[in-house]
């Protein structure tokens, strides 16, 4: 119990700290609407085009604008070596790893809840024909990216190269998660939405996150100690 | 017996090579497909035989996802370094075999549907634990004194995430695989040819692991030599 | 409370780097070890190991208290570190770092505990509320103190505490060294500085390239220390 707790306090600074500076959401959500702004000069804006694309437009840019979140959320623990006062706490480093999970999940689900009314407004997509399963399909695919993430940006942090590096490990590792989260996606938004495949990458994508949950809780700690 | 480990192999390796060349020739021609994806017995030609090849380096690819996965996790267990030089000889070989893989599929690809690259599940698959395997090696290459940790995570992530792999790409107009598939079913005068065809590549891929591990060695070894050297003044 | 520390052959190896050969120290309560040596000479890097956060290459670190071993959180509730790095937030301010560190090692953190934490390392009151990358090197090194401190460590490692202090500062640190080490804490202090803590350490060990090449016990005043570091740390 008490590990839930110390992973809320971290997760509640990071938090406070973003909240005082804005950096990341306000630097993610610009780059996320560009990326909108630019897809619908890219794809050619025909309702049987938009939905094709719209599905891959979210992923794409919940990848992208993850990515970029997640550096920087691991840049600020590294520009005092907080990270280090973090782990010689005497708490468990699972509740390091998982405070720091939720509060990148909070940060990509806020892009999120950018990103998807910008792509309902500019291609007057139906992306909430089934408000209630398209959420539970974000919240899955942010928690995934989330928790792969923290475990990389984590284990990066002190490599020089890391910010090329992090999209080189995440986007071959993530790329069930954004397909699964593609095909979902898509089913939702299909003319007539097909609940029985979208449920079917919902189950998916459940499986995905607890797997990688448990695999993290495993070796977060042999990868951050030098 | 260490040292000749690599000839061993390799030899073998050539003599089942040879062997499978002379049996894969002798092997009748079998199966092509229309453009629905039904067999027939012509379409492909001469291009069949590629299947012997293509499918021995596809266990291979297969295999070193897994090697390099185990190897890391003991490697992240026991701190020793011998298991991360297997995980990282393990992928540089791979990544080679899984270069064969993507050409000769895509080879297969032109023959049987007429396009050189149609995201067919098995291929698709073969395609993105190579771009793992990559991604390994670029973090071996560019994440410096960590390399080692960092990559050792990639593997084993990498390695939980094949069945999603699978489960994703799901089942198309490939040759089936598994219990009912082609290679369970081949005809005898392929069975012969097929398995000795894996035998020689399945050498062949450990002579080059063995070898990359022991010149990985190698390297430290005569790093470690040279420091030593340098503190006692023998060397500037 | 950590009594003893035994580190012995500890080798540590970055990739192809070799940080530590073969270093053996002990560490007693009550005592105050200066370590001492160039740039580059492995004392961050024993530093490290010592805080549990570097593992070593090679060899091991005890932690003992009344001759039972210590490991895990239990090690890390007993350690106090000062790096280079402030180890605090910029975002948040003096009061609300040691709030948030203060609640992750379950020790009072009420803002009475907080202020006279504060009091003691010298940061002035009315600095305590403003987000902590607006300080003065000096300012972010003594909330660094007092983060070290916080917990009440037994064993206190410290990586050129001096640096950004000015002489009145210096000697403040100096006497809160003498009185934790008073306190029967193990102070290990990395510094350039020999003047500061001239008078102050009971244990000398001096690192080069990697290696031990001397330790001495005893009490050593300015000229002493210059001395050796001259004679041996080359």
């Amino acid at each position: 119990m008490s590990v839930l707790r110390q992973a809320g306090r971290i997760a509640w600074k990071d938090l406070r700290v973003e909240l005082r500076s804005r950096e990341i959401i306000y630097t993610m959500a610009f780059f996320a609407a560009l990326l909108v702004v630019i897809y619908s000069f890219a794809f050619p804006n025909k309702p049987d085009v938009v939905r094709a694309a719209l599905p891959g437009m979210l992923w794409v840019t919940i990848a992208f604008a993850g990515t970029i979140g997640v550096g920087r959320a691991f840049d600020r623990e590294r520009e005092n070596d907080t990270m280090r006062a973090l782990l010689l706490a005497p708490i468990s480093r699972l509740a390091v790893f998982m405070g720091k999970a939720i509060a990148i999940a909070l940060l990509v689900l806020s892009v999120a809840a950018i990103v998807a009314p910008l792509l309902v407004l500019f291609f007057n997509a139906p992306l909430f024909a089934e408000p209630g399963m398209m959420i539970l399909v974000i919240v899955l695919g942010a928690s995934g990216f989330a928790i792969v993430g923290s475990v990389f940006a984590a284990t990066l942090l002190k490599v020089r190269s890391r910010d090329v590096l992090l999209p080189v490990i995440l986007y071959p590792l993530l790329v069930p998660l954004f397909v699964a989260g593609t095909k979902a996606t898509a089913a939702l938004v299909a003319d007539d939405p097909e609940l029985a495949t979208a449920w079917y990458w919902i189950q998916f994508l459940g499986i995905y996150d607890a797997a990688f949950l448990v695999l993290s809780f495993w070796v977060f700690e042999s990868l951050v100690i030098e | 017996m260490k040292k000749f480990a690599v000839p061993i192999c390799a030899g073998l390796a050539a003599i089942a090579f040879a062997g499978s060349l002379w049996m894969i020739f002798q092997a009748p021609l079998q199966f092509g497909y229309n453009d629905d994806g039904s067999l027939n017995g012509s379409s492909l030609f001469f291009n069949q035989k590629i299947f012997y090849f293509h499918v021995a380096h596809a266990f291979m690819l297969f295999a070193a996802v897994f090697v390099a996965g185990f190897a890391s996790i003991a490697f992240l267990r026991t701190r020793d370094a011998k298991w991360d030089d297997i995980a990282s000889a393990a992928v540089d070989v791979a990544i080679a075999f899984g270069a064969v893989v993507l050409v000769t599929g895509s080879i297969w690809a032109k023959a049987a549907w007429h396009v050189w690259w149609n995201w067919e599940p098995r291929l698709t698959m073969s395609l993105l634990l190579w771009l793992i395997l990559v991604g390994y090696a670029l973090v071996r290459k560019f994440a410096g004194a960590s390399a080692d940790r960092v990559a050792a995570g990639m593997a084993i992530f990498g390695m939980v995430g094949v069945p999603f792999i699978y489960k994703m790409v799901g089942q198309d107009s490939h040759p089936a695989a598994g219990r009912n598939g082609v290679v369970a079913t081949l005809q005898a005068g392929m069975k012969g040819a097929f398995w000795l065809a894996v035998t020689a590549f399945l050498l062949w891929f450990v002579a080059l692991v063995i070898y990359r591990v022991q010149s990985i060695r190698a390297e430290r070894e005569l790093r470690e030599l040279r420091e030593l050297g340098l503190d006692a003044g023998v060397l500037s | 409370m950590i009594e003893r520390v035994e580190i012995k052959k500890v080798g540590k190896r970055y990739g192809s780097e070799r940080a530590l050969h073969g270093v053996s120290l002990e560490l007693a309560a009550g005592k105050t070890c200066a370590l001492l040596g160039h740039n580059g000479a492995g004392k961050t890097t024993l530093l490290g190991i010592l805080s549990t956060l570097v593992r070593p290459s090679d060899g091991s670190v005890a932690y003992a208290t009344g001759g039972k071993p210590l490991i895990g959180d239990a090690v890390r509730r007993e350690i106090g570190l000062l790096a280079h790095a402030s180890l605090c937030y910029g975002e948040l301010s003096a009061r609300e770092n040691l709030a948030l560190f203060g609640s992750l090692y379950e020790v009072p953190h009420d803002r009475a505990a907080i202020d006279a934490l504060l009091d003691r390392v010298g940061l002035e009151p009315r600095a305590r509320d403003r987000e902590a990358r607006t300080y003065s090197r000096g300012m972010v090194q003594r909330l660094a103190l007092a983060r070290a401190l916080l917990s009440k460590p037994s064993l206190v490692l410290l990586d050129e505490p001096f640096t950004g202090l000015d002489r009145g500062g210096a000697l403040q640190l100096g006497e809160q060294l003498g009185a934790l080490r008073d306190s029967g804490a193990i102070v290990v202090v990395v510094t350039h500085d020999l003047e500061a803590i001239a008078g102050r350490t009971d244990h000398v060990a001096i690192l080069s390239r990697g290696r031990l090449v001397l330790e001495e016990r005893g009490a050593f005043d300015y000229d002493a220390l210059k001395d050796l570091y001259h004679r041996h740390a080359s």
